[in-house]
This record gives structure tokens, sequence and C-alpha cells, in this order.
């Protein structure tokens, strides 16, 4: 990998780290007897454990100039099995979280173990490790395909990956020490924030200078979607996450926002991290992936259009809705309902588009697991913004808040939809980015597909069920006028859906970990000769390329 | 409108441009107003600031993630209020640097949590809650008797605290860990001072019921004990519909 590295770029590269193990250590020195000089060290570590693999390929002979007439991939390879892994390990922190619902003595007497660490690490682990990466990896491929130019420069890209999985370290990490702003999906404190401005404007000039050198007149529409996701999620992260920290040697800080302000700003943020981190961003992957693997260009558009400003504009007004019924003013909480039903519109009409763009390629989607994962995704992201959209209204609201109703909607959204579409696209990437003519194994996306789809159901099914009851027992009244129902009450009647949940989450989780040995046995191994599963696919003979000389 | 589109999408710094702006309308219009409208946070007189020593429970209740399960938000529906007691007003969170409203409740609401048990049930149900309610879903926090309290540096926190507008004063910075100290242990000397400097009704306790050491149970119990207490707006405002 270093040997795709210009000399210049290797002592840019080497001066770099050293800034961060500085960086690091001095983190170490001022933070001492703070937590903060534990981070420290982890940056320090992170900084010199890239160094290693920079200094072993220092020598290697520098890249010829025909590169560019290549496209530069190499940050997607890692970036693909960085998304994996930690889509693996943070799913399974989730199965954990779940069961310790169940049966909260599953665990150990340790802080760390506790459910309130545990579960940021989840949503982190899941949203951002998994997620993000997924979301970088696919963004370079996509850039440089719809502009059919190479990235600018062969430094930049690995600056914004390693940076950020940099970032997700220490989220995961400080969550385990208790390092946290406590803001949902805005966690980590104030330095890892800074740190992640700086990997974010690199990302953000990739971006753009890779787009002033196209060769495509248009932008193609997947870009407006990643740019989207760039620029918005930077002005939602700065704003939500000004704090004062209590002095540069602790990682603690305060929000500089408090009470209704801080919680307007929060759901501004939160609400948009679903919309631009965790449905942009995917749908960029959607308005790439889809259309290629089902041979059919896109199916409008116009609806293309609408769909991307109405997204853009409205979302921002709907955060609201997570504060129905709480101390925020009336008219905002108004805006918030109203815009999210509305949001539906654009919203249909890009799922709408996906599937339109089936029409004609049913036959594909039935033989080929991976079409059928984005398909699905498309499907569940249809469901997961009606049922936003309903729940966003006040009345539905005071029952559903508070409840796994949220949940279960949280992860119809999650699992069917980012999930399914992160494992479509990278089902489909792997196999061009690793020049195979095809994955290792067709039958285990099969398995695959089966697992996600009805650990999906099961999930989302008992969170509903979990939820509705939960919030219905909560407004009972009895003969006398009285609630019906304690707490606890509502605890006993839960408890079997909580098992239930943990269940359809392990078998999504054996769907991950399938997904990451296929993915594993396409790399290592050259290609399947002769083995049944490939034989559906048109198999080329794994000939010896140029690719395979250019020093990879 | 499909023509224009067609032109922006040829020029790369447009189309960012047109996404800022785009995206920025909804945020400053519900944002920036609930800084400026004044009904947006009622008046309470007698509100007071935490205690350092609360202030560090509130901290650890954050470190722990206790905010994943426990809401501190009453909303204004016919059983909540039945249920948890006046529903939240939002002058109750304003010196909350964040607030701690919570989104899900895997526990009940917390927010008129002060005063509802003893101080020994707190320790109890901390230590396991399954020994005081056998169906709790809700982790079992030994180790916040095991470690002792950083009282140290809570003068800092304090002052970051006033860097983000709350009014602590240059006395209550200066005692701040004298303070935390006397809120835990009546009969040492420092105890009297936290009382003058917030208020004759504070919260002073032997909370986990150990003199010899401070404790971050200490710490979790002084916060617990303040929730919803801090001003009487909100069952004042239930008074005044009432009568
Ligand atoms: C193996 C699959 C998974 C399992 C078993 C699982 C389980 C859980 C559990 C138990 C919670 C806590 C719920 C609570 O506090 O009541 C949770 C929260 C959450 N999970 Fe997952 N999860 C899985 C996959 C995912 C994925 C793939 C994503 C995102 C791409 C995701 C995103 C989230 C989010 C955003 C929350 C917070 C929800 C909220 O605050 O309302 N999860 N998950
Ligand atoms: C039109 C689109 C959508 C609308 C209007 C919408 C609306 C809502 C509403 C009303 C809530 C409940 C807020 C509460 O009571 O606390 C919610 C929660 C949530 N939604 Fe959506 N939703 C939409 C799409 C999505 C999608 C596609 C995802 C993808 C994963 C998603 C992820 C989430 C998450 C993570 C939460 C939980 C936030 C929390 O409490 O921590 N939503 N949404």
């Amino acid at each position: 990998m270093v040997a795709q590295l210009t000399a210049l770029e290797r002592t840019y590269a080497a001066i770099i780290l050293v800034v961060v193990i500085c960086v690091g250590v001095a983190m170490a020195v001022v933070g001492r007897g703070d937590l903060l000089a534990v981070h420290g060290w982890i940056v320090a570590a992170y900084g010199m454990a890239v160094m290693v693999v920079l200094l072993r390929g220092i020598d290697a002979s520098e890249p010829w100039e025909e590169r560019f007439r290549e496209y530069y991939d190499d940050p997607t390879r890692v970036g693909i099995i960085l998304s994996l892994i930690w889509g693996v390990i943070a799913m399974a922190v989730g199965v954990w979280v779940a069961a310790l619902l169940a049966w909260p003595d599953l665990t150990f007497d340790a802080a760390w173990a506790s459910f309130g660490r545990l579960r940021p690490v989840h949503t982190s682990g899941v949203i951002f490790g998994f997620g993000g990466n997924a979301l970088i990896a696919t963004s370079f491929h996509v850039l440089q395909r719809t502009t059919r130019a190479r990235l600018p420069d062969q430094l930049s890209p690995w600056f914004v990956l390693l940076g950020y999985n940099l970032f997700c370290v220490m989220a995961a990490t400080g969550y385990f020490m208790g390092m946290t702003q406590s803001k949902e999906y805005a966690e980590p404190e104030w330095y890892a924030d800074l740190w992640l401005v700086v990997v974010w404007v690199v990302y953000f000039l990739i971006y753009i200078r890779t787009l002033a050198r196209r060769r495509e007149p248009h932008i193609y529409v997947a870009n407006w979607y990643y740019m989207a996701f760039i620029l918005v999620v930077a002005i939602l992260h700065i704003v939500n996450n000004l704090a004062v920290p209590v002095s540069i040697g602790h990682a603690k800080s305060y929000a500089l926002f408090s009470g209704v302000q801080d919680a307007m700003t929060q759901w501004w943020y939160g609400h948009n991290a679903v919309a631009f981190f965790l449905t942009a961003g995917f749908l960029g992957m959607l308005y790439y992936y889809l259309p290629k693997r089902a041979g059919r260009p896109i199916y409008s558009y116009r609806m293309s259009i609408i769909s991307f400003w109405g997204i853009t504009f409205m979302y921002m007004w709907a955060g609201s809705h997570h504060l129905h019924y709480t101390a925020l003013p009336h008219w905002v909480q108004t805006l918030g309902m109203v815009f999210s039903l509305v949001l539906l519109v654009p919203s249909w009409a890009s799922a709408g588009n996906a599937l339109l763009t089936l029409n004609g390629a049913w036959h594909k989607v039935r033989d080929d697991a991976v079409l059928r994962f984005m398909m699905l995704a498309a499907i569940f992201y249809g469901i997961a913004t009606f049922e936003g959209s309903f729940m966003a209204i006040r009345a539905v609201n005071s029952l559903s808040h508070y409840t796994d109703w949220t949940v279960g909607h949280v992860h119809a959204g999650a699992l069917g939809w980012v999930a399914m579409i992160t494992f479509g696209s990278l089902y489909a990437l792997v196999p061009w980015m690793w020049k195979r003519p095809a994955l290792y194994s067709a039958k285990l996306v099969e398995v695959h597909f089966w697992l996600a789809l009805s650990g999906t159901v099961v999930y989302v099914f008992s969170m509903w069920n979990s939820g509705i009851i939960q919030g219905l027992m909560w407004r009972t009244y009895d003969q006398n006028g009285t609630l019906a129902y304690s707490f606890l009450d509502t605890l006993v009647a839960m408890h079997p859906y909580y098992i239930a949940r943990t269940f359809g989450g392990l078998l999504f989780l054996a769907g991950a970990v399938v997904a990451f040995y296929n993915v594993w046995m396409t790399i290592s191994r050259p290609a399947p000769i002769d083995e049944g599963a490939a034989a559906d696919l048109p198999v080329e003979p794994p000939a010896p390329r140029a690719w395979a000389q250019a020093g990879e | 409108m499909f023509n224009f589109h067609y032109r922006l999408e040829r020029n790369a710094m447009g189309l960012v441009l047109a996404i800022i702006v785009v995206a920025s309308i909804g945020g400053l219009i519900e944002i920036a107003p609930l800084f400026t409208i004044d009904e947006t946070v009622e008046d309470a007189p007698d509100m007071r600031v935490y205690t350092p020593l609360e202030l560090a429970g509130r901290n650890i209740y954050i470190r722990e993630g206790c905010y994943a399960c426990h809401s501190q938000m009453i909303r204004t529906l016919r059983d909540e209020v039945e249920r948890y007691g006046p529903y939240s007003l939002a002058v109750e969170s304003k010196y909350d640097h964040p607030m701690l409203w919570g989104s899900k409740r895997t526990g009940p609401d917390i927010a008129r949590l002060g005063g509802k048990y003893s101080n020994e049930w707190h320790v109890a149900h901390l230590y396991n809650p399954r020994d005081l309610v056998p169906e709790s879903k809700m982790p079992a926090y030994r180790w916040l008797l095991r470690n002792s309290l950083e009282i140290d540096d809570l003068g800092e926190h304090l002052a970051a605290m006033r860097a983000v507008g709350v009014p602590y004063t240059d006395e209550m910075i200066e005692n701040a860990t004298a303070d935390a100290y006397g809120q835990a242990n009546p009969d040492s000397g420092q105890a009297a001072g936290v009382a003058e400097r917030y208020g004759d009704a504070t919260n002073v306790s032997l909370f986990d019921g150990k003199p010899e050491t401070l404790t971050e149970m200490d710490a979790v119990v002084a916060y617990l004990q303040i929730l919803g207490r801090l001003t009487d707006a909100a069952r004042q405002a239930e008074q005044a519909k009432v009568e």
C-alpha cells in the first residue's frame, strides 16, 4: 500500500504521524491523573502503529506516472474490511446489550461492562464504525467512477480513513472508561470532536478537488447525496458539540447550551444524524450500486431531484418531533410535526425511484441475493420513513415516545435499511475491488440474506409489541379512575419480547459473521475454479492481469 | 426548474452552496428564537445551582449512561403527571449543561425523584437493584461504593460551568472541594459553609452512611435527592392551576 504513495507523500505522511504521536504524548502529559492521559497514549500508539506500516514500505519503488490512468482504490479496500470488522464487533455488543435487558445480571461486576457504557459502544460502533467506514469506502469508489477522475492524491484519502477510525477508536474506548458528553450519537468528548472536524475538512476537500477534475460535465445524483452527507454532518457536528472543557488537562467538558435550547440543538442534530448520516450517505450508495447491479438506469431523474432537495430542506425542520409534549415551546413542536409529515413525499420518492428502477429486472432480483439485499433495503427505507412520519404526529408520539416502539423504528431503519444497503453494496463492490470474477460463495450470500431478513423481522416485531404494550399500559385507568398498572407491571409484560429481540439480534449478527467470512475468503483465495457456488455467475479464468503487477 | 437544476449540477461549488443554504434554514428558524423569546424559559427566582457534590454526582450519572434508560422530562399528559408528578418546566433544566431529558424509559422517569426515597434505599438500590425490586432491569452499580470520589478539581468544574453561564460565585468556586466534603459529612467543620452558600434547604447528610470516606455513592445519591428540587416553580404552577 505504501508503494502507491510518492516519495513526497511518504514524507508528508511521516510528518503527520510524528505530529499525531506528539499530540498523543502531549495529551498524556497534560492529562496526568485524568482519563485524558489514557486517550493520549491510545493516540500515540495508533500513530506509531501506522508509522510502523509506513516505515516498512518506505523504500519501495515509487509508483509510475501511469497511475493517473487508473483509479485509486486502496483506501476503499481497507475501508471495506474495517467496516465489516466494526460491524461484527458492534453488533455483538448489540446482542449483549439486548441480553442485558432480558437478563440484567449477565455481566461482570465491572464498570466498563455495564449497560450504560456498552450501549453507546453499540450505537457508535454500528453507526460510525460500520456505517461510516462503509460510507467513506464507497464514496471514494463512487466519486471516481462517476467523475471518471482519479482521487487528487494518494495521501489525503488515507488521512481521512485512518483519521476517522482514530476518532471511532477514541469514541468506543472512551465509553468503556466512562468518557461521554451524554448527547446521543455525539458522545465523544471535545478533543475527539475537534479531531473529527480536521478529518472532515480534508474529506470535503478530496470531494471538491476530485469534482474539479471530473471528465463528466454533470455531477451524478449519488454525489449530491454524499456531498450533502459531508457538508451537513459538518454543520451539525460543530454546532451540537460546542462545549467548554474543564481545562485542557481534563477530558470532561460542559455543553455550551443548557436545558431547552440544548434539547432542541441535540435533537436537531440527532434527527439529522439520521437524515444525513444514516439516510443521505446511504442513498448515495443506493443510487450508484442498485442501478449498476440491476444493469438499468435510474428510473426517473426528476424524482431524484425532487427527493434530494426535499430531504435536504425538510429534514432539518423535523428534529423537534423528538420533543413532543415536553417543555419545548408548542410552535416548534408543531413545525417539527408538519415537516415530518411532508417529509414522507421525498422519502417515498427515493424508495419508489429505487424500486421502479428494478422494474424489468425482477428476474435478477429473484436470482441474485446481492441485488435482493438492495431491493429489501429500499422497501425497509419506505417502511421506516412511513413509520417515522406516523410517529411524528403528536398524538401517536404520546404513545410511542419513551417506549420500545422507538427502538423498533430505529432498527427497522438501521437493520432493514442501513445494514441491508451496506451489505448489498459491499457484496457488489468486493469482487470489483479485488478483481475477482465473483464472491467466494453466492450460497453464503443467500444464507446471509435470510438470516438478515428473519433477524430484522423478529427484532422489529418484538419491539413493536413490547413498545405498544408498554405505552398502552402506562395510560390505562381502572374503573376508579386511577392508573391501572405500575411501572413494574410493564417490565414483566415486556420480558418475553426482550428475549425474542435478543434472538433476532443473534440471527442478524450471525449473518454479519457470514458476510465477513465470505468477503475474507473472496479476498484470500484467488478464485473458485469449479465450485458450484460460482457457477451461476459468469466465471472468467483467474488469469494474472495488469493490476497484479502494479505492486498491490 | 429542471433546466435550472441541469445547470446547477454542472457546478460543484454552486451545488455546495445550495446545499448549505437549503439545509441551514430549518435550524435557524427553530433554534435561534429559543434564545431570544422570553417566554421560552419561565422565571424562577428561587432556583439554585447544583452544589459541587451534586454536580459530581451528575457527572457520574452521565458517565454511567443512566440517561440511556431514565428520562427527566415529564410530559404534559394526564397519566404522566399522575404517575410522576407535575410536568417539567423549561426553567428546571436551565442549569443543565447538557440537559438530560432522555429519550427512552427503560426505567421510570426520575425528574421528581428527589426526596421520594431515603438515602439508605438509594444506596441499597444502586448496590443491587434486584434486592429491593426483583423485576428490575437496572444494572448493579457496586463500584460506586468502592470508588472514592475525586473532589480536588471541583473548583475547575464550577469555573467551567460559570463559563457557560451558570451563576457560580467566586466564593463557591474557591470552596468547591471543602463544600463537597462538608455536604457528605454533617459533623465536619466544612458542613456549615454548604448551607451558607447554597441555602439552608440544602441536603447535608451522610449519603452513603459511612463518615470515613467520600465515595462516588455519596455524590450520586446527593444528586438523585436534588432531582426536581432546585426550584419549586413546577409545583407552584400546578398549585396555581388547581386554585
Ligand atoms: C445484531 C444486531 C443488533 C442488535 C441486537 C441491536 C440491539 C440494540 C439494543 C438492545 C439497543 C438498546 C435499546 C434500548 O436501550 O432499549 C440498541 C440501540 C440502538 N441501536 Fe441497535 N442493535 C443491532 C444492530 C444495529 C444496527 C446495525 C444499527 C445501525 C446501523 C443500530 C443502531 C442502534 C441505535 C441508533 C440505537 C439507539 C436507539 C435509541 O436511542 O432509541 N443497531 N440496539
Ligand atoms: C421520514 C423519515 C423519518 C421520520 C419522520 C422519522 C421520525 C422519527 C420519530 C418521530 C422518532 C421518535 C422520536 C421520539 O419519540 O423520541 C424517530 C426516532 C428515530 N429514528 Fe426516525 N424517522 C424517519 C426515518 C428514519 C430512518 C430512515 C432511520 C434510519 C435508521 C431513522 C432512525 C431513527 C433513530 C435512530 C431514532 C431514535 C432517536 C433516539 O431517540 O435516540 N429514522 N424517528
